[in-house]
């Protein structure tokens, strides 16, 4: 199982949330994917033990989990953990992902399923229950927290998002939920916990969360638009690895 | 009347050798070079025969043979600019590609330096 954290600017929080990850879970691989950071945020990782992937310039959280996934595939794993790398996420709850990867493709950490205490309103909630309606329709699931970064994929997801993980704003959430759902993926959620993230705050401002809305509006019209991708061929040999139940 | 019509006979002349000689320095790839020689083409033969123009605009019902001639410009820049956004989408989705590459090569370097 491989741990991907995708980090932008987070100097104050990754070394930390690597430390968190590697005491949480000491069988996983973990690479932290410094996208651009500017902060030194590559080089607090590596002092931490991470392993890097330090992409050239900023590619967004989409570019970044691409790079991951194509590790991953490259790396042969059997699943990979997005965490994000300002500490929101509690890496003990990583298992509880990993256990729905037995009946789905891709396991989604959700806050608001019953746990935890995240509130949004205005705008952004409204973003939020859009979203949710739509990506709940398509996956055929009741989905709460489309745009969580907390999620797992299986093999098979992983080979299709090395591939074709969607690059722009919001479409590693959303668009990447749906391309997943047309290709015949399972997505399940898991209710998990946030905690405040350690360093900087979320953006609230109504201005910000209006322009949220309609960038999530497009995000998802576009998204449907587009054309679907077909699942790439596993090997014979993965498929047998995959199903013996061999984790790596 | 007709001096008016050299001077722009001369500008699509120029246009097009601009657009052969970007061609032949290997400044301009065959695919813009298509489209861009069209519409040279286009030009050269409006400039020099204008009656061409009146007939065109009266028969698609188009009163001031002028507004064809905006039309069909607005139209061919359209275009254009379609096929211009639709390369740099490309270009960036390639520029991504190469500095993912990138990032996983480097890693795999530093792992290979440090066995060694």
């Amino acid at each position: 199982m491989l741990v991907v954290l995708p980090a932008y600017n987070e100097r104050a929080s990754i070394g930390r949330v690597v430390g968190e990850v590697r005491a949480a879970l000491p069988g996983a691989d973990l690479v932290v994917v410094d996208d651009g950071s500017t902060d030194g945020t590559g080089a607090a990782a590596r002092a931490a033990g991470a392993r890097l992937l330090t992409l050239p310039f900023n590619l967004g959280v989409g570019g970044a989990m691409r790079t991951g996934y194509i590790y991953a595939a490259r790396g042969d794993y059997d699943a990979v953990v997005q965490v994000d790398a300002d500490g929101q996420h509690d890496p003990c709850e990583v298992p509880a992902l990993l256990a729905e990867l037995g009946v789905a493709n891709i396991a989604i950490g959700a806050r608001f399923a019953g746990r935890g205490d995240y509130v949004a309103r205005g705008p952004r909630r409204w973003a939020m229950r859009l979203l949710s309606a739509c990506l709940s329709r398509a996956t055929g699931t009741r989905l709460t927290d489309t745009t969580s970064g907390f999620r797992a994929a299986d093999r098979q997801a992983v080979a299709l998002f090395a591939r074709h993980y969607p690059v722009e704003y919001l479409g590693d959430t959303v668009e990447a939920l749906l391309m997943a759902a047309r290709a015949g993926l399972v997505v399940r959620q898991v209710p998990v916990e946030m905690r405040v993230r350690i360093d900087g705050a979320p953006s609230q401002s109504s201005l910000r969360a209006s322009l949220y809305l309609g960038r999530a509006v497009l995000a998802l019209g576009l998204a449907t638009l587009r054309t679907r991708h077909v699942l790439p061929e596993m090997p014979a040999a993965l498929e047998v690895r995959a199903t013996d139940g061999s984790a790596r | 009347m007709s001096e008016g019509y050299g001077l722009a006979l001369l500008g699509a002349v120029c246009s097009v050798v601009l657009i052969l000689e970007l061609l032949r320095r290997r400044k301009l790839s065959e695919k813009y070079a298509v489209i861009w020689l069209a519409l040279g083409t286009v030009i050269v033969v409006l400039a020099a025969a204008p009656s061409l123009l009146e007939a065109m605009a009266g028969a698609v019902g188009i009163a001031v043979p002028a507004n064809l001639l905006f039309l069909g410009s607005a139209v061919a820049l359209l275009l254009v600019c379609l096929q211009l956004s639709a390369e740099t989408t490309r270009l960036e989705d390639e520029t991504r590609s190469l500095a993912e590459e990138v990032a996983l090569l480097r890693q795999e370097l530093e792992a290979v330096r440090r066995r060694d």
